[in-house]
């Protein structure tokens, strides 16, 4: 089958892809630059990976937002799968209306309404706020994109196999447990990256439900970067883009040669 | 269907806990964001005096800093969702068209930003757009102009940063349906005579159109009430919802206040479609 472009399509394409990763290439390229300044490049230097590497605060702060996702990210995984297959495999049930709503909205809500109101709950219902409170935001958060993730992967599904196994004597649950997770894995491996990556870069929520002394990575880079710019931020996003990048380029690779192997199999 | 109890569907049972989860953190949060925007102020903990007060509504009706905020707001979301299309559909096309090798690399590319923490981004921009910034020095370099412009703190750079951050949520979802096109519709199309253009317009865009819908409201909405952009690139200028709402809380520690815009906010949003369904009303045949 031909594949043609138009070739406006291409060179907008092109584009877009270069907006998006121009500014990335200068976070990295100035996270090595001497001077503290933007303006000029001095010369190479990693002073800055250093100063991370020293700044007790950022390092907390890092070990607080990674707990922090960690939790958001598993609770979010359970619930929002619980979601996902009662909305996917059960088409008519009470509730069916709202569930849906309920996971769909908060995708669309601005985050700041998702804050302030969770705040007032907290304060309201005399609930302390620490990191319990955070996980609880960025849990309601996560369950909406692990929904829409699961989902998607429950649709694409061959139903032939757990309808196998339940012929084969296997009881729902079995079935479930050894036919319906395993292939339902990778949207769920999916939906906690979504929910973990979510939480780590939030900072609206945080800085609404957040308690004393439980400061996260993004609250710690917004106060500094809100007076002007910092050279250790540049560094912290280098290290980020760098982690993104392999990791997301791992995940491509065991996809491909997972689904190679299954095509070799047939 | 028969007369006795219903059985209570395994689905109602797997459904319980998020609708219990999300019925308590987030339905129920609205509730109290509606109680206190009925009450009054206070210095002290927690600040406000559970009542009856329409004083913040008040407050806000008659300050007209509020309504251009609001305008101001749904100004900025419908530009910055028109640019994402602009800019993500050629994206998604490209994509979606591919060889599965290229499409992989990339759905890695646009990937990669959608991971990269937003505020890493968004700060990426404050030095790109500063006087001695790189598009400065870039376009003195090729001669367009003579002095650094003056980039940052302007409504031009939170529509930059809008657009920047929320481009890949315009990409992936009509990269989802874009993907699932049957291209020998565009052949067909071709085959009948059809100019590329007319191809585009009359079969690509309209089958696209459910993943324009998807993207349009994972970036207008939460655009309106966006508050990191503005805040890092807008400086004093370009007001917004969600800047404001923020500040009545953090800055201004008007609890009740804050409420009362976060309600009207939420009103506005909830009334967008259904201006967008009155505009809409015509006969439509088939529908």
């Amino acid at each position: 089958m031909s594949r043609r472009y138009a070739w406006p399509a291409l060179v907008l394409a092109c584009v877009g892809f270069a907006f998006l990763y121009v500014p990335l290439f200068t976070l990295v390229a100035y996270s090595f630059n001497e001077s503290q300044r933007v303006t000029m490049w001095t010369r190479f230097s990693t002073r800055w990976y250093a100063a991370l590497a020293g700044s007790q605060e950022l390092i907390d702060a890092t070990l607080m937002s990674v707990k922090i996702a960690t939790l958001s990210a598993t609770m979010a995984v359970i619930v929002g799968t619980a979601a996902a297959i009662a909305l996917a495999r059960y088409k008519r049930f009470r509730g069916r209306g709202l569930l849906m709503l309920a996971v769909t909205v908060p995708l669309a809500t601005p985050e700041v309404l998702i804050g302030f109101s969770l705040l007032l709950l907290f304060v309201g219902l005399g609930i302390e706020r620490g990191v319990l409170t955070v996980v609880i935001a960025h849990t309601t958060l996560g369950i909406a994109y692990v929904t829409v993730v699961v989902q998607a992967r429950l649709a694409s599904f061959d139903r032939s196999l757990e309808e196998a196994a339940a012929d084969l004597g296997g009881r729902p649950l079995a079935v479930f447990k050894l036919v319906t997770l395993p292939l339902l894995m990778p949207g769920l491996v999916a939906g906690w990256l979504l929910t973990f990556v979510l939480s780590l870069d939030d900072l609206v929520l945080a800085n609404f439900v957040n308690g004393p002394g439980t400061s996260t990575l993004p609250m710690v880079v917004f106060g500094r970067v809100r007076t002007g710019l910092s050279p250790e931020v540049n560094a912290l996003a280098a290290i980020f883009i760098a982690f993104v990048t392999v990791t997301l380029a791992v995940v491509l690779l065991l996809e491909r040669s997972n689904t190679a192997h299954a095509a070799a199999q047939d | 269907m028969s007369a006795g109890p219903r059985p209570v569907s395994p689905g109602s049972l797997i459904a319980l806990p998020p609708v219990f989860w999300l019925g308590i953190f987030f339905v129920v949060p609205f509730l109290f964001v509606l109680m206190i925007s009925l009450a009054t102020p206070q210095i002290g903990r927690p600040p406000y005096v559970l009542g009856f007060s329409l004083d913040s509504y008040a407050a806000i009706f008659g300050d007209a800093k509020y309504l251009d905020a609001l305008l101001n707001s749904l100004r900025l979301a419908s530009l910055t969702t028109l640019l994402t299309l602009i800019l993500g559909f050629p994206m998604a096309y490209v994509m979606a068209r591919a060889a599965p090798g290229p499409r992989a690399v990339m759905l890695l590319l646009v990937f990669i930003p959608f991971w990269t923490a937003s505020l890493l981004r968004i700060y990426a921009w404050m030095a790109l757009l500063q006087e001695g910034g790189i598009v400065n020095r870039v376009l003195i370099m090729l001669g367009v102009i003579d002095r650094p412009l003056t980039l940052l703190y302007t409504t031009g750079s939170i529509l930059v940063g809008m657009v920047y951050a929320y481009l890949p949520f315009m990409v992936l979802p009509l990269f989802a349906v874009l993907s699932r096109l049957d291209w020998r519709l565009l052949d067909a199309a071709s085959d009948l005579g059809a100019r590329p253009p007319v191809t585009f317009l009359r079969i690509t865009l309209p089958l696209a159109a459910p993943g324009i819908l998807a993207g349009s409201l994972l970036v207008f909405v939460p655009a309106l009430g966006e508050f990191v952009v503005p805040e890092l690139l807008g400086g004093q200028s370009g007001l917004m919802i969600g800047k404001l709402i923020w500040y009545e809380f953090f800055n201004s520690n008007d609890w009740p206040r804050a409420a009362a815009l976060s309600v009207s906010f939420v009103v506005v949003i909830l009334s967008l479609p259904l201006l967008g369904q009155l505009r809409g009303r015509r006969p439509e045949a088939g529908a």
